[in-house]
């Protein structure tokens, strides 16, 4: 058997692997360990320097008021939050693997779902290392409004009180061990990326998606991140210094807003595909909605960072908002097209769930109704006269999906918004200024993430390019790309 | 010696068995195929994209035959694949050369 000679980026991307190994076997060795209490600011370097006197300690991890404070000490997590987060990282993580990579997989023709799932699964594993070395402590520590700091860089310090017998809280997330957080909100890290394969599906290059997906994990999502659920975050609804306050619970415009723009821009770069054809499986498809639907109970629920009411509201206006805009678009498309069918449902299912998550710590349930049906009608317009309009080759809707619906979700989310549930009142209780609030915060965030994932698809497509040749594309990305085939 | 070959309607594969077993037919042949003839295709639509499907699944059945047996095998398949609907599908004959039984060797009439 001959082997390829390797190409240029190949020998590129390995060379940076070694050199992020050594450099990774380094910060583990050094700061990993450090066994005094952790104050979140302290600096990264590997000589650790002595930190700087912690907050006196407080017998509970509860009620600390100043999300900017150096990072508690000496809290005891409470053990029904940590339990209920733990298994929203299984269910979180799930909804990537395999649930979208089904739910796209069915979607795309045969010659291609190898590829497809490959995607998700490569995401999920580049992802986590990405977000153990850098892009959580980017996002989720103190720095500045627009990014956060390295005090969590290689994830060190964030098991600095196991001696005492207690896990080390984010201040976001005061009732359950770090540790526990930063998995969940990897989760999310993993998820947002792997959306945006829905939108170049079935004519990327293996190697140019990943470093699109890798370089913009870094630099767009996160930046965003931060700015809405950081602690200091400039569009963050827990920072009393924030620009504006924009309301997302579990990621509406972190998610899907963010990776429904960024798609579109990798389908106006990659073009048209040479042909197109109907979904080869929907049935890979339906069980990928259905794990999908599943696991969003971690996805929203788990957004409550605890076990108790709020994510017991969470878990039932996701469930509703979620049948409803199913059952919308069924209805829809039987009135337009005659027939109700498998994809249709599946899809509606999944627009209702985008519509609702930025909501789904803030509205009741007639509001999660009306959002259900607002998704159903405005995301199924958006994957068939949206579409028609801007003619952009979306292969597998994820703007039309993911952004019209987070879009929906979030200014419907102003709306609807009550006091009791959340801590802010939206429309309906008289209050205007949210809805305005989100509009701002969403248009922030689109064109941030339009200029930023243009910019890096532009200097990828200069140095390796994006698309795969004209054959590749016709053979099918299963057997170009990856030397297999579904039998 | 001829191969009849019936292009036919996948629900007719067990009936038009039966009718060629029961004049004497030893071994068929049988394909899944696509095809179509006056009867055209439908429409797909998948959110809002539309593709046309224009070609119907059908099966091949291909018998080897003397050639004096010709006229009797089209009228059982006709007979068993016939629905009266369009779409019933063609039978077309053709002359081999010859046929070879693969086990024993035989050849031409005996082979059949």
């Amino acid at each position: 058997m001959t082997l390829k000679r390797p190409s240029r980026a190949g020998l590129l991307a390995l060379a940076f692997g070694a050199l992020l190994a050594i450099f990774l076997s380094v910060g583990v060795y050094s700061t990993s360990y450090a066994q005094t209490p952790a104050p979140g600011a302290a600096p990264a370097a590997p000589a650790a320097a002595p930190p700087p006197a912690a907050p006196a300690p407080t017998p509970s991890c509860a009620n600390d008021p100043d999300p900017k404070k150096a990072v508690l000490t000496k809290c005891s997590p409470n053990s029904g939050d940590t339990a209920w987060m733990l298994t929203s990282v299984a269910l979180v993580l799930m909804m990537t693997v395999p649930g979208l990579g089904l739910f796209y997989g069915g979607l795309t023709r045969k010659k291609n779902v190898g590829d497809t799932v490959m995607t998700s699964f490569a995401i999920t594993c580049l992802i986590t290392i990405l977000f153990a070395i850098c892009t959580y402590s980017m996002a989720f520590t103190p720095g500045s409004p627009y990014v956060g700091g390295l005090s969590r860089f290689f994830l060190q310090g964030v098991m600095s009180d196991i001696a005492s017998g207690a896990g080390n809280p984010n201040p976001l997330a005061s009732t359950i061990p770090e540790m526990v957080y930063m998995c969940f909100q990897m989760t999310f890290a993993i998820i947002t990326p792997a959306l945006i394969a829905g939108a170049f599906a079935e004519r990327m290059k293996f190697s140019a998606m990943l470093w699109f997906i890798g370089i913009w994990a870094i630099v767009v999502y996160a930046p965003v991140a931060h700015w809405v659920w950081g602690p200091d975050g400039m569009l963050s609804s827990g920072n009393s210094d924030a620009y504006i306050k924009v309301l997302d619970f579990a990621g509406g415009t972190v998610v899907h807003i963010n990776s429904g723009v960024a798609g579109l821009m990798c389908a106006i770069c990659l073009g048209k595909r040479k042909e197109t054809g109907p979904p080869h499986n929907m049935v890979l498809t339906f069980i990928g909605a259905s794990l999908l639907w599943v696991g969003w109970f971690g996805f929203n629920a788990g957004s409550a960072v605890t076990s108790g009411l709020q994510a017991g509201m969470a878990m039932t206006v996701t469930q509703i908002a979620t049948a409803v805009a199913a059952f919308t678009w069924m209805l829809v498309e039987w009135a337009h097209r005659g027939k109700a069918t498998v994809v249709g449902i599946c899809s509606g299912a999944v627009a209702g769930l985008v519509a609702i998550t930025p909501a789904s710590g803030f509205v009741g349930p007639i509001g999660s109704m009306a959002i259900g049906v607002a998704a159903g009608v405005v995301c199924y317009w958006g994957v068939t006269g949206l579409k028609h309009m801007h003619g952009i080759d979306d292969a597998l809707d994820c703007f039309g999906v993911h952004a019209v619906g987070g879009i929906t979700g979030a200014i419907l989310t102003g709306v609807f918004a009550i006091n009791e549930y959340g801590g802010t009142s939206g429309l309906i209780e008289g209050n205007a200024g949210q809805v305005i609030n989100q509009i701002e915060g969403v248009i922030i965030v689109i064109v941030y993430d339009a200029i930023v994932s243009l910019i890096i698809l532009k200097i990828i497509d200069a140095i390796i390019g994006l698309r795969v040749s004209d054959e590749a594309e016709r053979e099918g990305l299963d057997l170009a790309l990856h030397g297999e085939a579904v039998q | 010696m001829k191969i009849v070959m019936a292009i036919i309607k996948p629900f007719k594969l067990d009936e038009v068995r039966d009718a060629l077993t029961s004049i004497g037919v030893s071994g068929l042949t049988v394909t899944e195929v696509k095809g179509y003839g006056r009867q055209k295709g439908h429409t797909e639509i998948y959110r809002g994209a539309e593709y046309a499907v224009s070609f119907l699944p059908k099966m091949k059945v291909e018998v080897a035959v003397a050639a004096n047996q010709v006229d009797k095998v089209i009228s059982a398949i006709t007979g068993a694949a016939k629905t009266g609907q369009i779409g019933d599908g063609k039978i077309f004959v053709y002359t081999i050369d010859s046929a070879v039984r693969i086990r024993t060797g035989e050849t031409d009439a005996a082979a059949l």
